[in-house]
């Protein structure tokens, strides 16, 4: 638990960076579970639940008003605890990807009260924004990342508390064998990934035959090595 | 001054009213916040607004006149649009505004914009560039790079293509002014989309088998039963697509399997 404040840190500019600044996509994943993986020591850990709730939030198109869950934070906490449990423990990816899953959705649900909050912030400075106050429209800006900074910290920090002894408890009384845990997560995370691409791509003129030709490459390679 | 007059090619500034270097850091700099008090009410209107204020200092009067509290105002309002391409909104509607063109015309522009914007956004970025560069990545997470590559793997491309958009778009916006919408209709950005679906469908393709080959590790033959359940599972999500979303049925098979595992001991 020593590393809770720098991952609150971490998770905080991560959440940030989902919506409000800067939107570079180091809150993807893949990158701010390595990361988050690499703070608590074991980064290639950290890489393997990135990419398995990288592949479930590919099916996550973040939509104007949409309600969508929040990768940032979540991927900082599935990431430190994968980590913090090791990954070669039977158990410990799916637990990490479990906690990963549960903190997109409670940031998820703080994104939708940031935007209230801020709504009901720009109605109390409504009148000093209809008369082109510069200081209410830059203040209001800074009033909206400040809160969603304090928000990604908040979840990051309560999501790992809650769920690291948890998930602690529970690998060491989980039962099936490593094969078999990261089999299940891997197919609910490649389900989620092969629907999204259907979802997403198939509309576009020939993006089936592509995919299909895509699948024989990749098989191909595997069978190769 | 009429519709048609206002479409045409955009005059010169005069002087005053140039914009130089450092001004434009700032506004690009502001453009990566530009979604930062986004709410249900005015989404990111403030946004704009603020991205613009330091090109609105040009007025006459600064930012103490009349013309720079008017025009702050009506550009803080309502409005909606994808936030890397919302750039070619600040650009165009600071020019206008610098322009001297009615505050009605600039009003019935600013509503015209907003569409466009966020539905060519939508599919280039959310729908498009962004799933390629991740499933990229996750090619290169399937070949055995190390943390490092498949970060840089993901992040040099995606930002290469984050921050040239944002630039074009903020440029073509202040270039064009009220003309801004024959930039927005190139055919470029209307078959882009297509062709970056099909580039990452086929990517897809690669990405899959080779992370699941990683992520489950071990012998080759705990594999196939890994993807065949996935593929049933895909079968069965795109299904109920609308009904339901893939991550909470994730969530809610994984949290089964973890009652089972601690359980059923």
């Amino acid at each position: 638990m020593t590393e809770l404040l720098p991952l609150a840190l971490l998770g905080a500019l991560f959440g940030l960076d989902v919506v409000c600044f800067p939107q570079m996509m180091f809150s993807r994943p893949l990158v701010a579970a390595t990361l988050t993986g690499a703070l608590v020591g074991d980064a290639l850990t950290g890489a393997l639940a990135g990419a398995t709730l990288e592949l479930i939030a590919l099916a996550t198109l973040p939509f104007g008003a949409s309600r969508y869950p929040e990768w940032g934070s979540a991927a900082a906490v599935g990431g430190a605890i994968s980590a913090a449990l090791h990954g070669d423990r039977a158990g410990a990816l799916t637990i990490g990807t479990l906690a990963g899953l549960a903190t997109a959705w409670l940031g998820g649900w703080t994104l939708v009260q940031l935007r209230l909050w801020n709504a009901a912030l720009a109605r109390r400075m409504r009148p000093a924004l209809d008369s082109g106050s510069r200081r209410a429209v830059i203040g209001l800006q800074l009033a909206g990342l400040t809160s969603d900074l304090v928000r990604a910290a908040l979840v990051t920090a309560a999501s790992f508390a809650v769920t690291f002894p948890a998930a602690r408890w529970l690998v060491a009384h989980w039962g099936p064998s490593l094969a078999v845990s990261r089999g299940v997560t891997t197919a609910a995370a490649c389900a989620v990934c092969g629907a999204a691409v259907w979802t997403i791509f198939h509309s576009a003129p020939g993006a089936r035959w592509y995919f299909a030709g895509g699948v024989l490459v990749g098989f191909s390679i595997l069978l190769a090595r | 001054m009429s519709t048609a007059a206002a479409l045409a090619p955009v005059t010169p500034l005069p002087p005053d009213r140039r914009v130089g270097l450092g001004t434009w850091l700032t506004v690009f700099t502001r453009l990566l916040a530009i979604q930062g008090a986004w709410n249900y009410e005015t989404l990111l209107g403030n946004g704009v607004g603020f991205c613009m204020e330091p090109l609105l200092r040009r007025l006459p009067g600064g930012v103490h006149g009349a013309r720079f509290r008017d025009a702050l105002a009506r550009e803080s309002t309502y409005f909606n649009a994808h936030p890397y391409f919302a750039a070619v909104a600040v650009g165009a509607l600071a020019r206008v505004e610098l322009s001297d063109v009615p505050p009605a015309l600039i009003e019935r522009f600013r509503t015209a914009l907003a569409g466009p914007l966020g539905s060519v956004g939508d599919r280039l970025v959310w729908a498009g560039w962004l799933p390629l560069t991740s499933l990229a990545a996750l090619v290169a997470f399937g070949f055995g790079a190390s943390p490092t590559t498949m970060i840089l793997v993901f992040l040099l491309p995606y930002n290469l293509g984050h921050l040239a958009l944002r630039a074009w778009a903020l440029h073509v916006g202040w270039t064009r002014g009220l003309g801004v919408a024959s930039a927005l209709a190139s055919p470029l950005l209307r078959q882009a989309p297509n062709q970056i679906a099909r580039a990452a469908s086929a990517v897809a393709g690669v990405a899959v088998p080779l992370a699941a080959a990683r992520l489950v590790g071990g012998a080759p033959e705990n594999l196939l039963p890994v993807l065949a359940a996935a593929a049933v599972g895909a079968i069965l999500l795109v299904r109920v697509y609308g009904r339901r979303q893939g991550w909470t049925l994730a969530l809610l098979l994984l949290v089964l399997f973890a009652l089972v595992s601690v359980v059923g001991r």
